[in-house]
Formats: structure tokens, C-alpha cells, sequence
């Protein structure tokens, strides 16, 4: 599936949802379930500081695509780690570089991103940016 | 007779929403909130009077300074400076650091010693730093027990000839702990070092007397003595203010002008560089002349009424830990529930409409010694109520069941 496939379909889950209290419950269900990241990558090299939560990226190239692992400490960042993971894993460095994260605001966890909140997810949007950067560059 | 519903009212924002909910605002050490009175002044200002002050001979920019300097009188009484010129009008506490610690860096040489404590704000640590990096001096840390309080025979034992400088918090912010700062100052003048209590915590709780503690720098800030953003007030005592150099060149330091020299104006102006935030300050005054009238002594009796009452209750949650245990603290909680990361428990009872602080309070010291992330701080003000603090815990059960 493309990027925005994914985005949509995501979008498309969150609107069954009546309220916030079920979004953040599924959130937090995703944070729960999903093992992110190896232990191996959460090393200091991989880790991006928040004031609030810690968030590791890890990032490999394979066929050519990059294949993202992440987690935080904080389980509702990790429910949105693993919502971005699902959307930008897998996926050609060139396509990630010309991706928008607009549908953050269309599933209603836009504040998340705001600076204010100092969780790391900003960063990592940043991060998951420059290694697609770095990645088409070495592929060229 | 104080009554907590007609304190209120004089807050607008307190009856507002959020998400949905009453808004239920615990984040009163980060800032406080402004009063209609405040306001009111605020609005005065810009609607009748704005102007700049010290240098118009217009009726308008004289009435402004008379205000403006009508404030700092007020801020010289309510801290008991012996002089008005001891008090500089200052961009917040952080600015009043930052003015010392710059002031300090021709006066000290590599072999004298700076003594900060545990439990400060970065505020109160990075300009130190950068201080003894300038001059090669020493920077020795007093510690902090379990109970988040000072260790004070370390304090002794750090003491010493070499020192030049100690600065302390009166009240942490992360902790709420209350600093024996009276012993601090005395044990500090022994040795000859001159002593800067960092007061931004303490003074939306308790009235310093900067005499009677023969402190010789004192600092806070307006915002969280129910005052406006940007203002703040550094008291130095008269000998070392004229010792220190200016911080900032520019318009109103200064005496004479040519290519050649400038000399420098009087106390205060010296430290005052630019058009300072008129407004600010006046609302500032305005700010000490609320509290004063419903009196420090009635909101640390009520405050105290309200830590009690919510260290009660909030121990009653199964996993509470709470950081900061210490007899002499004010009315602030910083804790955490089992091994919730308090992120997460932020941002659920914000969705219930309670502004809480979450993470590491711009004290990380502090936060390593515990070895934990961050803490969730819930700080209360003299506007706040008991059903206020029933409704946090009622929140985080909340957050505890989907979290868990």
C-alpha cells in the first residue's frame, strides 16, 4: 500500500470512534501490543530526548525501501510511534521525503505534535525525514 | 474573612472550559493567574496612559513614570528594601540570575569556589555553569535526601575560604521543599560569600524580608505572584549593586555619552538598559497590592489547608509516590503512579479538563537523583478548592484504569 493508502485507511478506523476516551483506548492498546523496536536499538545513537518521553528510531535499508522500528517510555507517544511506523515502514526513501502527516490532524491526535508537548514525535517525524534524505541520496 | 468563592470571581479565567470540561488549573508554579484587578491596570495603562517613562517632558510619559516608579516603591516595601534605587525591575527571574552572574565574572579568579544546591531550576544552574566557565571557578552542589530536603553538614563542609558565591533557591519548584535559607545566608557570610536566594517559588506563598534576612540578591518573578509575563525584580543590597558592572548597554544606563567615554547612570537606571515593560511593572505592583489585601498569612493558612486535604486524598490512589516529603514545603505534589509514565497520565487528565505540570520541572538533577523520567506536579493557589482536588483524583483513577 502507498503512504497515503495507509493514511486513509487509518483515518477511516479512527472515525468509528465516538470521543477521545476511545481513540486514546485504542492508542493506548497499540502502545501495549506492539514490540517496536529490538533492544539492541535502543541505544543512546538512536534516541531522540523530549522533555517529556524518550522515543528510539531505528532505521535499515531493505529492497531498497527503509524499514523503520521505534518505541517510547511513554505508552500513548508509543500508540502514535506505532501509527507512524505503519504509515512510513516499508516504504521507498523518495515517497517518505514528499510525505505529508496531515492526517495526524484528520484522526484527532494533532496536539501530540504540537511543540509544547516536548514528547519526542516531532523529532521523529524530523528524523524519519532525514534518513529517507540520506537513504535516496545513497541510492542515487 | 477570606472566602474562597469570592477570590474566584476575581478570575476570569477560572470559569472557563477546557476540552469540554471546567477548566481545573494545578499549575499555578508555572505560572499563576491574573486577577480582574490586575487586568484592570493592564487595560488602564494602554488605554489612558502608555507612554515612555524618564524621558518626556509630556504629561503623559510623567504620569507613566510616576506610576512605574510608584511600583517599584511598592515592591521596595512589600520586600522591605531599605531603598527603592535596591530594586531593579527585571525581565523575570531568570533575567535577575543572569544580571549577577554576568555582573560576577570580572570579580571572581580560578581559585574561588560557587555553591548552588540539588534542588534548583536550570535557571539557577546554567548561568553558573557558564560563570565558572568564564572564570575558571568551581562549582560545588549541595545535596539533597530522600526527602528532597538539603543536606545541610554537606553545606558546612563545602564552606570554605574559597567561597565567593552561594545561590539558592527559597522554595524548589519541582519539590515544594521550603530551603533553610536564613541559616544558608549566615553560614555563608562567615565565610564572606555573598548569598542569591532565587525567590520565584516562594514569593506566590510567603512575604520575604530581604533586611531581616540580610540576603545580599533576591529574585522573582511577577507571573507567578498573580502578576503579567516579563517582569520581574532583582533586590541587590546598594553595596554590591554598585560593585557589579552593567549588564546591558544602551538608552536610560546611562549618565554621558561621547565617542570617547560613557559613565554610567545611578541605581537603579544602571542595571535598567532600554525601555523597560512599563505596563509590567506597574501591573506588577498592582499584582503585590492583591495578594497583600487578602494578606500571606491567610494564603499560606489556606494553601497549607489545601496540601494537607490533597496529600491526603492523593494518597489513597494504590502506587502513589510522592516526591518531596519534607515538613517544610508549600503547596506543591509532585508524584507518580507505579510505573505510569507521567506523560501519559498528563495528557489523560487534561482531557478531563485539569492542567497539571508533567516531566522533569526544568530540574533534572533532581529528577536523576530519584532515577525516574519526570513526576506529575500538582501545585495549588489560594483560588483553588478542595472539590477541585477531589475532581484530580477522581481524574487520575481515570487515567489509572485506561492506562493499566
Amino acid at each position: 500500500m502507498t503512504i497515503k493508502e495507509i493514511q486513509e485507511e487509518i483515518i477511516d478506523e479512527f472515525a468509528m470512534f465516538d470521543d477521545w476516551m476511545q481513540r486514546y483506548e485504542y492508542m493506548i492498546e497499540l502502545g501495549k501490543s506492539l514490540p517496536l523496536i529490538d533492544e539492541q536499538y535502543k541505544t543512546d545513537d538512536n534516541l531522540i530526548k523530549g522533555c517529556q518521553s524518550k522515543v528510539w528510531v531505528h532505521a535499515e535499508l531493505k529492497d531498497n525501501k527503509i524499514v523503520f522500528t521505534a518505541d517510547s517510555d511513554a505508552i500513548i507517544t508509543k500508540g502514535i510511534v506505532a501509527i507512524l511506523i505503519r504509515v512510513f515502514s516499508n516504504q521507498y526513501p523518495k515517497d517518505i521525503i514528499e510525505a505529508n502527516t496531515d492526517f495526524i490532524d484528520d484522526i484527532g491526535l494533532k496536539e501530540h505534535l504540537s511543540p509544547t508537548r516536548a514528547n519526542g514525535l516531532v523529532s521523529m517525524i524530523k528524523q524519519i525525514k532525514m534518513y529517507a534524505i540520506a537513504y535516496q541520496t545513497q541510492l542515487n | 474573612m477570606f472566602n474562597v468563592e469570592n477570590i474566584r470571581q476575581d478570575f476570569p479565567i477560572l470559569s472557563r472550559k477546557v476540552n469540554g470540561q471546567p477548566l481545573v488549573y494545578f499549575d499555578n508554579a508555572a505560572t499563576s493567574q491574573t486577577p480582574q484587578q490586575v487586568i484592570d491596570v493592564i487595560v488602564d495603562y494602554y488605554s489612558n496612559y502608555n507612554a515612555n517613562i524618564h524621558r518626556g517632558v509630556h504629561s503623559l510619559s510623567q504620569e507613566a513614570t510616576d506610576k512605574y516608579e510608584a511600583a517599584r516603591h511598592k515592591i521596595q516595601h512589600h520586600f522591605n528594601a531599605e531603598k527603592a534605587h535596591e530594586i531593579i525591575l527585571t525581565s523575570g527571574t531568570t533575567h535577575g540570575i543572569n544580571l549577577v552572574a554576568s555582573g560576577f565574572t570580572s570579580l571572581l579568579s580560578a581559585s574561588d569556589e560557587i555553591i548552588v544546591s540539588a534542588l534548583e531550576h536550570h535557571s539557577n544552574i546554567v548561568p553558573w555553569q557558564m560563570l565558572c566557565e568564564k572564570t575558571g571557578a568551581t562549582l560545588k552542589v549541595i545535596p539533597m535526601n530522600d526527602e528532597g530536603e538539603l543536606v545541610m553538614s554537606a553545606f558546612d563542609e563545602l564552606l570554605s575560604d574559597n567561597t565567593k558565591l552561594v545561590f539558592v533557591n527559597h522554595i524548589s519548584n519541582a519539590l515544594g521543599t521550603i530551603n533553610p535559607i536564613e541559616d544558608i545566608i549566615k553560614k555563608a557570610h562567615q565565610v564572606g560569600a555573598a548569598v542569591l536566594i532565587d525567590g520565584a517559588q516562594a514569593c506566590p506563598h510567603i512575604k520575604p524580608d530581604v533586611q531581616a534576612l540580610d540576603v545580599d540578591f533576591y529574585v522573582a518573578s511577577a507571573h507567578k505572584m498573580c502578576g503579567p509575563t516579563g517582569v520581574g525584580m532583582l533586590y541587590g543590597k546598594e553595596k554590591w549593586l554598585n560593585k557589579l558592572p552593567p549588564y546591558q548597554g544602551g538608552g536610560e544606563m546611562i549618565a554621558e555619552v561621547t565617542f570617547e567615554k560613557t559613565t554610567y547612570a545611578d541605581l537603579p537606571h544602571k542595571f535598567e538598559a532600554g525601555t523597560p515593560n512599563i505596563c509590567g511593572g506597574i501591573a506588577f505592583g498592582a499584582a503585590i497590592d492583591y495578594l497583600n489585601s487578602i494578606g500571606f498569612d491567610t494564603i499560606a493558612r489556606y494553601e497549607n489547608e489545601l496540601l494537607d486535604y490533597a496529600t491526603k486524598q492523593l494518597l489513597t490512589i494504590e502506587g502513589l509516590k510522592i516526591y518531596g516529603t519534607s515538613q517544610h514545603k508549600t503547596s506543591v505534589i509532585s508524584f507518580n503512579i507505579g510505573t505510569i509514565h507521567p506523560y501519559d497520565i498528563g495528557t489523560i487528565v487534561d482531557k478531563l479538563g485539569i492542567a497539571v505540570r508533567t516531566g522533569h520541572h526544568c530540574a533534572q538533577p533532581i529528577m536523576d537523583y530519584y532515577k525516574i523520567p519526570g513526576t506529575i506536579r500538582a501545585s495549588f493557589a489560594f483560588y483553588n478548592t478542595k472539590a477541585e482536588i477531589d475532581k484530580l483524583v477522581n481524574a487520575l483513577k481515570k487515567a489509572i484504569e485506561m492506562l493499566s
